[in-house]
């Protein structure tokens, strides 16, 4: 986006707003308002997530602010005679509900996502608009490699991958470690299901995570630097890889940056998309092509990492932070956010929630803000049941932790975890045991199958919670599920085994009632698990035409013509076809 | 040397620093149970991937279990190793790996030879408290190592030993979770592979989803058909190890005893491979003796180093990553094979039996040779020189299931004319004893002067790569020995690279030679037992009044009644062989 221009069509080109027109909308905008004119005073740009993914794609006619949704290309030709000639909104494409959140998106604050949405990420000029590579500029010019360690430090800014490690302190081991050759690795394998900040930066703004890592190249003291980033990004692949040329061709890459003597380049490595991979050793590993694998820490990669040299590997948004860092202060950062997590989170909202998609708040606001003043409230008005947080790692929070400031101590001590921010929204409607058997289902599919217990563990607890589900499971087994889940915890190798079991273990603590209905009463009380739903036959309705009966693929159904039919339960396969045929509403589902 | 004290259940101790907690509750008599740990420690090589997670402890501070075989002491150290939280654990996970296996224990191969059994046993597993899904697999036979992954544990020391060791690269985890299995790439078959079948990976394995393939069963059947002449040919190295199995200490020679059990069990003629031994001995002294002396005299095309050719996972090895170089090793063949073409031209002719119904057994240390003997360079008209091929190991179970009691058999000789040897052939089963071997006879051989001193102290050790210096009066022969396929590897990289010094090399694929052997008892990875199989040969050597391969009557004989001289026409026919390119297997792994 550039000031260029009296107004900027922000279109989202979000991996869901893209698959949701399957159209460039913003090469076809740029096309239309050449048509019309107005191509010297208006442009069109591609920018990233909105936080509305459902009602992609989306708009903001900026700087009016105004938000179009669902348009096609059909739309444009309004929205440029209607809103841009004739300064009248087009109301038809404006979401009430949109109005209604933009009001208490002032309980966003954005640093890590400040310039997703608002500059052109294929565009460096938009980049160094915003103060690009000021932060870079004056590291190198101002400030010793020690120093900028200790603003790090200062600023309290913790990995925001998922463990929370202190930032400034790993740069400063890293910084430490004696060798030749040293590596910055940026991990943007972004794994958990349903989190998409990485993406959503890397493809909004690559920028600021390439000046991110020339600044930790030049605190740590390595001239090479590594994004590992997943295949399956080729939208966040294509714009890192024009902004590293971009970087190149300015000289913010290379040899003599600034007029230093500071050299840094950076080179794209592909994951094939191995969650596991997203643990440090793992993803090194992978690097080095070798099978992607975690190995016992110590040593860290601070020490011996990526080709056993002392390696610093930052996740995408904890990167991105770095240059507002330098920018605006350490203190400045540290005051924001609660005593111990400074700074802000982003975080990724799905399921029941009406506004899903990326925002970004300050650390300690609470889950009730994040829910309904951010989030919209749950879907069809029902009522909030619980929220997962930190993805197949985590655990869930429900009504009582609704005032919970959110951030990393006081979700560890709930017993969740922050994570890499991925928020899925919960009601009435779902079954605590099917969501954790969801992620069990996840991680069963992405250990890596070096240790026992993740390798054979996890499978076993998969195993359990689907017996559970199908009307199958014993009292015995919540004993034995629980015992399991604390020795695979316990005992695993890496990050991925020794929370694996989290889902299991905080919903055993918030729901047993509903573990406990599931293997006592036979009853599923969400209505989720459909093995513990009958058909019946309405003695009312039913005027035993046999249709039903005659439907049966498994003739589960008996009775005689123009008398009342009835179903054997133990032949029933619960295909439904029943209730499908019959004409009387006289077959239901209990 | 600094140490560090540690507390381990509430006792404290005094530990080198830089110890493991493994090493250090070791060393203070603490046990810690193990299971894909392994530690050969003469051959500097740790296996440590912290995959089991059974030898887990408590460490006071530390959030999760630690493994105590990865896991460093520090200083101040609280260790726990007898709390209900790492009891529990341990159990549980082995449960865990009990309920993703067959259990047919009563039927398996390794039944009372595995790990993972005693494993069991140890931790008073009785309730399999774990079910669901196990892992199931194809079973791969191939000529000599059979694999049944449903009964692997993921230990990964095979992995250890292929790759790092032997550095062969046939084996690799592949697939993920619970689906991850040890294979070649792409799951291929083993015989489609780059494997050299030095059988390194079954002397590893914990359980038996590495075995050798069984040959006892056909062997038993040949020996109860009247119509077949059953001749046995034993290795050097099977009569330092065999005794194991029968609970003798590691390191008893147990010759005689072996010779009794061989006739007790029906074979009609007990020779011995040390003849064999001998007559490698003469054909690969003349080979290197004919370059050596053309190198001397100046004709550059010589290819020196010679190197030997003993060992067929050796073989096998060059001809898949070194098949540029095929021509330096010498052509003799392996005594095996040798004793295999003798038997049925010579020996057959002797006895009047028809090449097709003389059926050649060999007991050797080894699997390879039984990929060695399956070759088609080895046959006539299809029939194979060598029959079948018993590891030491299934001549144990063959003379159990006999029902011979081993310990009250009296000593018996080797019978004529194959089952004469010298002293220089019985060390062939050491890494270092083919050199001396062929140094003792080439050395008289070159000087035309008798060698006094037969000992050759500095070719013997158990260091990875050797070498030395020998004196044929007043000229130097530089001699390289190495064991264990990666350290050939080095060897061979030097030669490559124009770098070699050596005249001759010998190459052992296995750790310590053939008493090392993938077809020996199991060693689980102490290499005390590998130092006593060996000194057990060198004695073996000392006793023998013959101490030259040349002084051998029975080849001194063979050679005036049927062979001529060593490379003759005939020798070369029955004796020598040619070598493959199967570098091919390496781009299909590749690709």
């Amino acid at each position: 986006m550039s000031i260029k221009y009296r107004k900027n069509l922000l279109i989202c080109n979000g991996s869901s707003c893209q698959e949701a027109s399957n159209f460039d909308l913003v090469a076809f905008t740029n096309t239309k308002l050449k048509e019309y004119g107005l191509d010297d005073d208006i442009q069109a740009v591609q920018s990233v997530c909105f936080n509305k993914c459902s009602i992609g794609p989306n708009m903001v006619v900026y700087p009016d602010n105004i938000e179009y949704s669902t348009i096609t290309k059909d739309d444009i030709d309004d929205i440029i005679i209607e809103h841009l000639l004739n300064g009248r909104i087009v109301e038809r494409l404006v979401y009430d509900d949109v109005n209604k959140i933009s009001g208490s998106n002032k309980k966003q604050y954005r640093i890590a996502l400040r310039n997703c949405g608002f500059i052109d990420p294929e565009a460096i000029e938009d980049y160094i608009e915003k103060d690009g590579y000021d932060a870079l500029a004056k590291c190198l010019t101002a400030f010793t490699p020690e120093e900028v360690v200790q603003q790090i430090i200062k600023s309290g800014l913790r990995g925001r991958g998922g463990g929370g490690f202190p930032t400034g302190v790993k740069w400063d081991i890293t910084s430490k470690s004696v060798a030749e050759q040293k590596y910055v690795v940026c991990n943007a394998d972004e794994g958990d299901p349903g989190a998409f900040m990485d993406r959503s930066i890397l493809e909004g703004d690559p920028h600021s995570v390439i000046e991110a890592m020339a600044i930790c190249g030049y605190c740590i003291g390595a001239n090479k630097g590594i994004v590992y980033i997943r295949a399956e990004y080729p939208l966040a692949i294509k714009r890192l890889k024009i902004a590293l040329e971009q970087a190149k061709e300015y000289g913010l890459l290379g040899s003599q940056i600034f007029g230093t003597n500071f050299e840094f380049t950076i080179d794209i490595k592909y994951g094939a998309g191995a969650f596991v991979c997203g643990e440090e050793t793992a993803l090194i590993h992978s690097m080095e092509g070798l099978r992607g694998e975690p190995t016992l820490k110590p040593p860290y990669p601070s020490v011996s990492g990526y080709l056993e040299q002392p390696t610093n590997v930052n996740n995408v948004e904890t990167l991105a932070n770095i240059p507002a860092i330098i920018n605006k202060g350490a203190a400045w950062f540290a005051s924001i956010g609660t005593e111990k997590s400074k700074g802000t989170k982003v975080f990724a909202l799905a399921g029941k929630i009406n506004n899903v998609g990326l925002i970004e708040v300050p650390m300690g606001t609470t889950l009730r803000e994040v829910i309904y003043d951010i989030g919209g409230g749950i879907v069809d008005g029902k009522k909030f049941k619980a929220a997962q947080t930190g993805g197949p790692s985590g655990g869930c929070l429900t009504e009582k932790h609704l005032d919970l400031p959110l951030d990393f101590d006081s979700l560890t001590a709930a017993g969740s975890m922050m994570g890499s921010g991925g928020m899925i929204v919960m009601d009435e409607d779902d079954c605590m045991v099917a969501m954790a058997k969801f992620y069990l289902e996840f991680t069963v599919e992405e250990s890596c199958g070096k240790c026992a217990p993740c390798r054979i563990g996890n499978k076993r607890l998969y195993e359990m919670l689907t017996k559970i589900c199908d009307d199958n499971g014993t009292p015995e087994d919540l004993d034995l599920m629980r015992n399991l889940s604390v020795v695979v915890k316990d005992t695993s190798l890496c990050g991925l085994g020794q929370t694996s079991p989290n889902p299991i273990l905080s919903t055993m603590t918030n729901f047993y009632d509903e573990y406990h209905a599931h293997v006592v009463d036979h009853k599923c009380p969400s209505g989720q698990c459909t093995s513990f739903l009958k058909y019946y036959i309405d003695t009312e309705n039913c005027i035993g035409c046999l249709v039903c009966a005659r439907n049966c693929p498994v003739n589960a159904i008996f009775g005689e013509k123009k008398k009342l039919h009835i179903i054997n339960r133990e032949i029933c396969i619960k295909c439904g076809i029943c209730m499908e045929k019959c004409k009387f509403d006289a077959i239901y589902l209990k | 040397m600094d140490t560090i004290n540690i507390k381990i259940d509430n006792k404290n101790f005094q530990v080198p620093k830089g110890t493991s907690i493994l090493d250090a509750a070791k060393s203070v008599g603490v046990k810690i149970p193990t299971l894909c740990y392994m530690h050969l420690h003469d051959l500097n090589t740790t296996h440590k991937p912290t995959g089991c997670r059974i030898c887990v402890v408590e460490v006071e501070g530390r959030k999760n279990l630690v493994p105590a075989c990865a896991t460093e002491c520090l200083p101040g150290m609280v260790i726990k190793n007898q709390t209900i939280r790492v009891l529990n654990s341990r159990k549980t996970v082995l449960e865990l790996i009990l309920s993703d296996h067959p259990a047919d224990c009563l039927i398996c191969a390794k039944n009372g030879d595995c790990d993972l059994q005693s494993m069991a046993q140890e931790m008073g597993i009785r309730h399999y408290y774990y079910k669901g899904e196990k892992s199931t697999y194809i079973k791969d036979r191939s000529p000599a190592i059979r694999r049944d992954m449903d009964k692997c544990i993921s230990c990964r020391r095979c992995l250890t030993m292929c790759n790092d060791i032997q550095t062969v690269g046939a084996l690799s985890a592949i697939n993920r979770g619970f689906m991850s299995v040890v294979a070649p790439a792409f799951q291929m078959n083993l015989e489609e592979s780059v494997c050299t079948y030095c059988g390194q990976c079954v002397a590893v394995c914990p359980t038996a989803a590495l075995t050798e393939i069984d040959h006892t069963k056909t062997v038993i059947r040949h020996l109860a058909d009247p119509s077949k002449t059953v001749v046995v040919q034993t290795a050097p190295a099977v009569r330092a190890a065999l005794g194991e199995e029968f609970g003798n200490e590691p390191g008893t020679l147990v010759t005689g005893k072996m010779t009794a059990a061989l006739k007790d069990l029906g074979f009609d003629y007990v020779f011995d491979t040390d003849f064999a031994a001998d007559l490698t001995i003469m054909e690969e002294s003349a080979e290197l003796l004919d370059r050596l002396t053309r190198h001397l005299n100046g004709d550059t095309t010589v290819k020196l180093p010679l190197l030997t050719s003993c060992c067929p996972g050796w073989v096998s090895f060059f001809e898949h990553h070194f098949p540029d170089m095929k021509d330096i090793p010498s052509t003799a063949r392996s005594p095996q094979q040798m004793f295999g073409a003798i038997a049925k031209t010579y020996l057959a002719d002797k006895l009047g039996v028809k090449r097709e119904d003389m059926v050649v057994v060999s007991i050797m240390p080894c699997l390879a040779k039984k990929y060695e003997s399956s070759r088609d360079e080895f046959k006539t008209n299809g029939n194979p020189d060598v029959d079948f091929v018993l590891s030491t190991r299934e001549l144990a179970r063959l003379i159990k299931q006999a029902g011979i009691d081993f310990e009250s058999l009296e000593h018996e000789d080797f019978d004529h004319p194959m089952g004469e040897s010298s002293g220089a052939s019985v060390i062939f089963g050491t890494t270092g004893g083919v050199i001396e071997a062929a140094v003792r006879t080439a050395y008289e051989i070159f000087t035309k002067q008798k060698l006094h001193k037969v000992d050759f102290q500095q070719l013997r050790g158990m260091e990875w790569i050797r070498e030395s210096t020998i004196d044929f009066n007043g000229t130097p022969i530089k001699i390289g020995i190495a064991h264990g396929l990666g350290n050939a590897r080095k060897l061979l990289e030097e030669i490559r690279a124009g770098k070699s010094q050596y005249h001759a090399i010998e190459i052992m694929a296995c750790p310590g030679g053939c008493i090392g052997g993938g077809g020996q008892p199991l060693h689980h990875g102490d290499s005390n037992i590998l130092l006593a199989r060996q000194k057990a040969l060198y004695t073996a050597d000392k006793a023998n009044i013959i101490r030259k391969s040349h002084e051998n009557p029975s080849i001194k004989k063979l050679y005036a009644e049927f062979l001529g001289s060593p490379m003759s026409e005939k020798a070369h026919k029955l004796l020598h062989t040619q070598y493959f390119d199967k570098s091919s297997h390496i781009e299909i792994t590749k690709n």
